[in-house]
């Protein structure tokens, strides 16, 4: 694992010094009836959004494990489909979340699935937007409303929607990285985590960066504007 | 810098320094988030005024849950309080708690306390409390920080997850949670309130997570209601001057020990105990046909 994050301590606990604050406590508020499969699949439908950048049209979700066995008895697919039409989890419409995707012409489309080694609330969002861009996104709700997203378009990634992240698709070439980190460097950003991944040697990669502070447009615009970056894009911390 | 990393210590910083038990948390609290004392204390009473919607929605609740298992005792419960062995508001303390629990059956909005298959406990007793005592919102505010320090100590100690420690994790924690917190309200002393606490989880210790095809409903709706009563017997015992033998960070100690040995199947799998009966079997059946 490439680092001890902040993440894996919501997970259970991140050694034994680690305490969880008065409001992880007595809170979240949220709408049931499961913290995991409820709460945490609206914010796995809000990070699959947030990927996507845009309004969706069409969101095809594949389940694995507890989510694929039970998620009608939980709510599940409402939960989902609430995140990706941009509900928060205390959001009161979220149990009417299929009949208002139906009003606003998003098609959606539940598919059980057995994926290898895969947490068992996982589940995989292939969303399309009004522009025809399509994004894939899993992610696991590893407990208490909390959720790590693993794969996006592919890339493998470790990203909890606790931080803001600026994610850059770019030619896996040497000196990419430095150029992106530098323009982070100048509008004084700090990285808190950071990982780079590829499909193969010399062709794209991604980089994902949690940072503490939401980068400002023109970041993302100077971002883009670096060589060999095919685009940058920001995903703010979800509620 | 004020820290606790155990109920007795805990106890003894709000001893030392001659204040309430919610004052020590809410310092550490404010060192910790680097957040004002005053934005703990909004936000804590937001999550009191959704805690008070849920029960006052849930003694209503007539609707059943997605899976039919669960729905309307809470109303029932309520319209028979004054007629059964308990008193009044003892009953009426119960039925709260049940329709909490209803309303996140519901898919209603609910505050986790400490997680949504306990979040009728603490709502309940302090509701039932602040119409018995005639308590102010305030003073209930307080309390419920008293009731997230005593949680964040299981949590850190012990567990406060089904799937980690069984239900003695979650409606064990919420019942030593609402205990200490009722004791507060009582003007117990900060002793009184761990004590409280250590009796309301000794007696909640070994408590499986079984539910019935997985759902957060049979038992844990009915479950919120007794362990309200639980907590309120706890908190009356440890005023009385009733001590529990066993000290509270010990009970706590036993809880993850427990926790620890406890099979796969009563840790939130729905593979043992209610979930495996034939009737649970049937239930789930008849919920998942297609898994059946």
């Amino acid at each position: 694992m490439q680092r001890e994050p902040l993440s894996f301590s919501c997970l259970s606990k991140g050694g034994m010094d680690f305490m969880h604050g008065v409001f992880d406590i007595v809170g979240p508020v949220m709408i049931g009836p499961s913290s995991s499969h409820t709460a945490g699949a609206v914010r796995l439908g809000l990070m699959a959004r947030q990927v996507l950048g845009e309004e969706p049209v069409k969101a095809e979700i594949f389940l694995h494990g507890s989510f694929a066995q039970t998620y009608r008895g939980h709510g599940t697919d409402k939960a989902l489909v609430a995140g990706i039409l941009g509900f928060a989890p205390d959001d009161e419409r979220i149990r009417e979340a299929l009949e208002i995707a139906t009003r606003r012409g998003v098609k959606y489309r539940f598919e059980p699935v057995q994926l290898e080694q895969a947490h068992p609330n996982t589940a995989i969002l292939a969303l399309t937007g009004a522009s025809g861009r399509v994004v894939r996104v899993r992610g696991s709700s590893v407990g208490g409303g909390n959720i790590l997203v693993t794969n996006i378009d592919g890339y493998e990634v470790e990203l909890t929607g606790a931080y803001p992240a600026l994610i850059t698709i770019h030619r896996d070439r040497p000196g990419v990285i430095t150029q992106v980190t530098q323009v982070l460097s100048r509008y004084e950003v700090n990285i808190a985590f950071m990982r780079v991944s590829r499909k193969n040697r010399g062709e794209t990669a991604m980089m994902i960066m949690e940072l503490d502070d939401i980068p400002a447009d023109e970041v993302i615009e100077e971002c883009r504007e670096v060589c060999d970056v095919e685009n940058a894009f920001s995903i703010p911390p979800i509620g | 810098m004020i820290d606790f990393h155990t109920v007795g210590e805990l106890i003894r910083l709000a001893e030392e320094k001659d204040v309430p038990v919610h004052e020590i948390v809410i310092a550490r609290e404010m060192h910790d988030a680097q957040r004002s004392r005053q934005s703990l204390l909004d936000e804590m009473t937001k999550n009191w005024e959704v805690m008070q919607a849920a029960v006052e929605r849930g003694i209503e609740n007539e609707e059943h849950s997605l899976s039919g298992l669960t729905g309307g005792d809470a109303q029932r419960l309520y319209a028979s309080a004054g007629k059964g062995w308990l008193g009044a508001h003892v009953l009426q303390a119960a039925a709260y708690a049940v329709g909490v629990s209803e309303v996140n059956a519901v898919m209603g909005r609910i505050v986790a306390c400490p997680t949504a298959g306990s979040c009728g406990i603490l709502p309940a007793a302090l509701y039932a409390a602040r119409a018995q005592r005639h308590v102010s919102d305030a003073a209930v505010v307080d309390a419920l920080f008293t009731a997230a320090g005593i949680g964040m100590v299981i949590d850190r100690n012990a567990s406060i997850a089904g799937a980690e420690g069984g239900c003695q994790a979650e409606c064990g924690t919420a019942a030593g949670m609402a205990a200490a917190a009722l004791v507060e309200l009582a003007g117990g002393t900060p002793p009184a309130i761990g004590n409280a606490c250590a009796l309301a989880i000794k007696n909640l210790l070994g408590l499986a997570c079984d539910p019935v095809a997985g759902l957060v409903e049979v038992p844990c709706v009915k479950r919120n209601g007794f362990c309200t009563v639980h907590a309120m017997l706890a908190a009356d015992m440890s005023l009385a001057g009733v001590t529990s033998v066993i000290p509270v960070d010990d009970v706590i100690e036993a809880m993850a020990s427990i926790g620890r040995m406890m099979p796969h199947a009563l840790k939130e799998t729905a593979k043992g105990g209610l979930a495996a009966t034939a009737a649970g079997k049937a239930l789930a059946a008849r919920i998942y046909p297609s898994h059946g």
